[in-house]
């Protein structure tokens, strides 16, 4: 990636405080459910966003949000929350509670809130790439003014189908913009075991698409580019492919209990230097609109607010099993016992 | 109500443009369904109607490129947001490299969301035997879909169900396979002719002869054969009722039940491999909630468990004949 030149901020204070609120929110919320996944109030698989929050944070604020389409992979507490899902909804479904997105059925991979634009929440890596160039069709088709933010991994560049969508995307001159979350991982395999050529935004060129790399660790640029980007694709009616450079400092899922199989401490530590929330809090300090006591104040907020909403999920109740077959088909129930 | 006569492509043909003029949501995806028509022509003078030759992609008549996972999920994603799209495949036999986009997606969203998210999509194409395209086109893919929760699955065997059938399926608001026979495209039929809000539903069996000794249970093209069966075993004095499954997934099991009831004798008829295609569990069904009314076992006439070969001869061992069921019938006793 080239250096990236300086730039001045003219973000207001009350932008910027907006912005390292939601990051904090984000990975407070994400460490809440790292422990009551361990503490057994969760199942399943279940990927936590910490260390990735610019990158969500800054796209997010660059939609139409409830307009616009967004979708992404089993990583996606944070898109949720961002489009404005109530977090006892997003936390709820994480511990299988009837106040759950889905009431339950779908768990942390599944998190959907279409009234807000968001359509999930997918466990098939890859998959859901067609289905987000389907919703930029739909938009197409009808000439809304929409765009679709589809998301995925870095491993999940690499599936057949995205390839397969890329193709398509611009033959039929879909307003979708495919964002890689080059979180440098594919679970335990590391990007330059799984591509062959780790520059993953070369990937868009031959497709004649729009393509390009970002750093994901600076929300400020993260906004500000998306915002154009977004802008680009409603105003050109084309698709884009943009890799964004981030890092994951959790597991790969709660069930990755053995980083050092795949990496080394000496390597996380030097991630963390790119900590986007250190990063934004340094920048805000600078500038004064920020102080130690204010950002613990923030900080603290933030996690009585988590620990409330834990509260309200834990005391909620689970689904009750005649709900087992509710929502199979929307007009039918399968014979009782099939 | 004017009737026409129409083969079963004509038929699916007029349902299918019915629907498309009705509603403009409705459209069709697929390899080489707009210039070229269509592999088995379904689509024919389409492009002209809802699109333009001269354009490079038309949204309503959607040319699409050789990668049906693509393709399928767009349609799919199109499903999510309201549209309501109509996905071929030039045969079921290549749906198979988009089964993940419709088990794991378009299957699983309306649960995966408690009934948020609606996919009103109809995926459409031949399969079973053709005639000699041999091991890789010529699969019956009835058997795997009518597995899924979260997909409905229809195989009409006339023309006029071909055309009722199409505008439920458009119409439905989840998942459906809507599977054709290469077999039953020249199957004519008479159509009504000036009521596009004609409409077959999904899920209920018929009756289409009545018959007192045995009940011959089959869909899609096999009902054609069962049909023909009944004929040859009336010449043994033997008076068989044909009950055209037409909906795998919902299966009405009464309709199939109460022929069961009446004749005592059941003989189920399949194009798919026998081992574990959709009649075993129509069988199975049977002896679970007739057995007192059974005077014999359940028959079953299936494919043969081979890949489809191509030399003619051997390919119709593997294909379920008339004669085959009147041997069943026999062998059944
Ligand atoms: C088709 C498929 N293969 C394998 C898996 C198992 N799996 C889940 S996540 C994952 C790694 C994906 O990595 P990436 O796309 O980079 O996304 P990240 O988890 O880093 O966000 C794998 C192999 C799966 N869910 N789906």
């Amino acid at each position: 990636m080239a250096k990236k030149e300086e730039y001045k901020i003219t973000e207001s204070a009350a932008e910027l405080e907006e912005h390292l609120r939601d990051m904090l929110f984000i990975r407070h919320f994400e460490e809440k459910c790292n422990r009551v996944y361990r503490e057994g109030k969760a199942g399943g698989y279940m990927h936590v966003y910490i260390g990735m929050e610019a990158l969500a944070v800054g796209w997010m604020k660059a939609i139409r949000k409830g307009e616009d389409y967004v979708i992404t992979a089993y990583r996606d507490h944070a898109h949720a929350l961002l489009l404005g899902t109530p977090p006892e909804a997003v936390l709820g479904e994480i511990m299988g509670r009837k106040i759950g997105t889905a009431g339950g059925k779908g768990g942390s991979m599944h998190i959907y809130d279409p009234k807000n634009g968001f359509y999930g929440g997918w466990g098939i890596v890859g998959g859901h790439i067609p289905l987000g160039a389907g919703l930029a069709f739909a938009a197409r088709y009808r000439g809304e003014d929409k765009v679709c933010l589809n998301f995925m991994g870095d491993g999940a560049s690499n599936q057949g189908v995205v390839f397969e969508t890329l193709n398509m995307a611009s033959l039929t001159d879909l307003p979708c913009v495919f964002i890689i979350e080059n979180n440098e991982f594919a679970m335990g395999t590391r990007l330059e075991y799984h591509a062959a050529d780790k520059e993953l935004w070369k990937r868009g060129l031959p497709f004649d698409i729009r393509s390009e790399r970002i750093d994901g660790m600076d929300v400020i640029d993260m906004k500000r580019k998306a915002t154009e980007i977004v802008e680009w694709c409603r105003k050109e009616q084309r698709p884009a492919w943009i890799e964004i450079m981030t890092y994951r400092y959790s597991g790969h899922g709660a069930a990755d209990n053995d980083r050092q199989l795949y990496r080394t401490k000496e390597e996380e530590d030097l991630a963390w230097q790119r900590d986007p929330i250190a990063r934004l809090k340094m920048q805000m300090i600078g500038l004064g609109y920020m102080t130690e006591e204010k950002y613990e104040a923030i900080e603290e907020e933030l996690i009585e607010e988590v620990e409330r909403i834990y509260e309200i999920c834990d005391a909620s109740p689970f689904p009750e099993p005649d709900e087992v077959y509710d929502n199979i088909y929307s007009d039918m129930k399968p014979e009782a016992g099939h | 109500m004017g009737m026409i006569e129409l083969t079963y492509r004509e038929a699916l043909a007029k349902s299918i443009e019915e629907e498309m003029q009705k509603n403009p949501e409705v459209f069709i995806m697929g390899e080489d369904i707009g210039r070229y028509q269509g592999t088995f022509k379904v689509t024919r003078g389409f492009v002209e109607k809802f699109g333009s030759r001269a354009a490079n992609y038309n949204y309503r008549i959607l040319d699409t490129p050789i990668t049906e996972a693509g393709f399928t999920g767009i349609g799919i994603g199109a499903a999510m947001a309201g549209l309501r799209p109509i996905v071929e495949f030039m045969t079921m036999s290549f749906s198979i490299l988009a089964l993940d986009q419709i088990i794991n997606h378009a299957a699983k969203v309306h649960y995966m969301t408690n009934g948020e998210v609606k996919c009103p999509i109809v995926f459409r194409g031949p399969g079973g035997a053709a005639k000699q395209l041999s091991a890789q086109h010529s699969h019956s893919m009835d058997g795997w879909y009518a597995h899924v929760p979260g997909l409905k699955v229809v195989a009409p065997a006339t023309a006029l169900d071909a055309y009722g059938m199409m505008k439920a399926a458009i119409a439905d608001d989840n998942p459906v396979v809507f599977y054709e026979n290469p077999g039953l495209y020249t199957v004519k039929g008479e159509i009504p002719d000036d009521n596009p809000n004609f409409t077959i539903p999904i899920g209920k069996a018929q009756i289409l002869k009545e018959g007192k000794d045995i009940s011959l249970i089959g869909y899609s093209r096999m009902t054609q054969v069962n049909l023909a069966a009944a004929e040859l075993l009336a010449k043994d004095g033997i008076d068989a009722e044909v009950v055209d499954v037409r909906s795998l997934l919902p299966l009405d099991t009464e309709t199939i039940y109460n022929s069961v009831r009446k004749t005592h004798r059941a003989v189920v008829v399949y194009e798919d491999w026998r081992s574990g295609g959709f009649g075993a569990e129509i069988v199975s069904r049977i002896q679970e909630d007739c057995f007192d009314s059974l005077d014999a076992p359940v028959g079953r006439v299936g494919g043969l468990n081979v890949p489809m070969p191509y030399a003619r001869n051997l390919e119709l061992l593997c294909i379920p004949s008339e004669e085959d069921v009147v041997a069943c019938v026999h062998k059944i006793g």
